[in-house]
């Protein structure tokens, strides 16, 4: 790895801990102001200004919620996968602490798309909760996630917890596709999906553009929560080391 | 990349690997359990288990819709385009039920061959637009129609 260079510098220093503190805490305050600008602009646009269904009215507005938690929850699981693998091979300290800082994020974003999902399947469907493929694959990742969680939490050592936990992300890895295809394998009451990279959306666009702008949202709140899980996580394991003391003393 | 290294990225894409062929062949070999419905065509061959609780899909016939004035009785049509099977429901619909609309019905078939359902569950197509173009499309007559296996999915 380290001869070869096309890669910036900035992209291997975020392997050392201080570097990586240093240089999400001069990328938070972009991405803070980024996702409060974007939130609010999307929400005010999605809630007053987007026009309604012509089948469902308003309340297929929960869309603006419920899909950008959808695709987030699934995008913070391959992250966590992905860093736990780098974290596997590489024996990278940081990636280990990235994927540590995924987990409670996604799961609580899983259980958001759930529950909007449930809040919208109620009036539109009829019924809560089916056991469709759709459904039931997404409730699978938040066991997932719920899995990873309750083994950091188990094992005391981080280096065998984080191997643990990768393993295990790594195989869940496999339900990502399964959730993303279950619409078209398999005969479900979830719809097929609106949005993909190689149609056009089966909207209009003044209904899709502030969709994007709530996905965009998403991912820039995404990047602050876990930026600041991920800073505390790097004080915590490396509070022995002088630069964390000097850090604290300098305050 | 040092050869340690090597042999963990290869035992790593082994491992993801060999989850993915265990869990598709899984999968495979559900692959009729975790459809959830029958469409009206298995129903009508006899592929659709009798004198149990199964669910069929389908959409509902334009005009067959018969609503027993009385009481919450509904009759209607289901169809997928290929074999058609009469339902009977008496309960509330849900808001999005309407002729042409795909369905979710839960219940049995009975020996006339009428399925009786005990619930019923709106099935909407991805397509989303607002009421003003809507209209306009229906009166140019280029509203887009679910293709035929669409419903299926």
């Amino acid at each position: 790895m380290a001869g070869s260079n096309w890669l910036p510098r900035w992209f291997y220093q975020l392997a050392s801990p201080r570097w990586c503190y240093d240089i999400t805490g001069k990328l938070l305050p972009g991405f803070l102001i980024a996702a409060v600008l974007l939130l609010v602009a999307g929400l005010v646009w999605a809630l007053a200004f987007a026009p309604p269904d012509y089948q469902q009215g308003n309340s297929f507005r929960i869309m603006y919620i419920h899909v950008p938690s959808a695709i987030l929850a699934q995008s913070c699981y391959m992250l966590m996968a992905i860093a736990g693998a780098v974290g596997l091979i590489w024996k990278i300290k940081v990636a280990d602490m990235v994927a540590f800082a995924c987990a409670p994020i996604g799961a609580s974003i899983a259980v958001m798309a759930l529950a909007t999902g449930a809040i919208w399947g109620k009036p539109t469907w009829g019924s809560w909760w089916v056991w469709d493929a759709r459904l039931t694959s997404m409730l699978i990742l938040l066991f997932l996630y719920m899995g990873v969680m309750a083994l950091y939490a188990a094992m005391d050592n981080e280096t065998t917890a984080a191997k643990a936990a990768s393993v295990l992300s790594l195989v869940g890895l496999v339900n990502i596709p399964i959730i993303k295809y279950s619409v078209e394998w398999w005969n479900t009451l979830h719809q097929p999906a609106t949005f993909t990279l190689t149609e056009k959306p089966a909207m209009p666009v003044e209904m899709w553009l502030p969709l994007l702008v709530m996905v965009l949202g998403f991912y820039c709140f995404f990047g602050v929560s876990l930026m600041l899980r991920l800073r505390n996580e790097i004080i915590r394991r490396e509070r022995r080391s002088g630069w964390v003391r000097e850090l604290i003393t300098s305050r | 990349m040092n050869p340690k290294r090597k042999k963990r990225l290869i035992l790593v894409l082994f491992l993801v690997f060999g989850a993915g062929v265990s869990v598709s062949l899984a999968l495979y070999a559900l692959n009729q359990n975790i459809n959830l419905f029958y469409s009206p065509l298995q129903i009508v061959n006899g592929e659709a288990p009798k004198d149990t609780r199964i669910r069929a899909g389908g959409m509902v016939v334009e005009g067959s819709v018969v609503r027993d004035q009385q009481s919450l009785h509904v009759k209607f049509e289901m169809t997928d385009y290929a074999k058609t099977v009469p339902v009977e429901f008496t309960g509330i619909l849900p808001d999005l039920f309407r002729e042409g609309q795909g369905i979710v019905a839960q219940g049995s078939l009975d020996a006339q061959g009428v399925f009786q359902a005990v619930e019923v569950l709106a099935k909407h197509d991805e397509n989303y637009m607002p009421p003003e173009v809507a209209d306009a499309l229906e009166k140019s007559g280029k509203m887009p129609t679910p293709p035929k296996e669409a419903f299926n999915k």
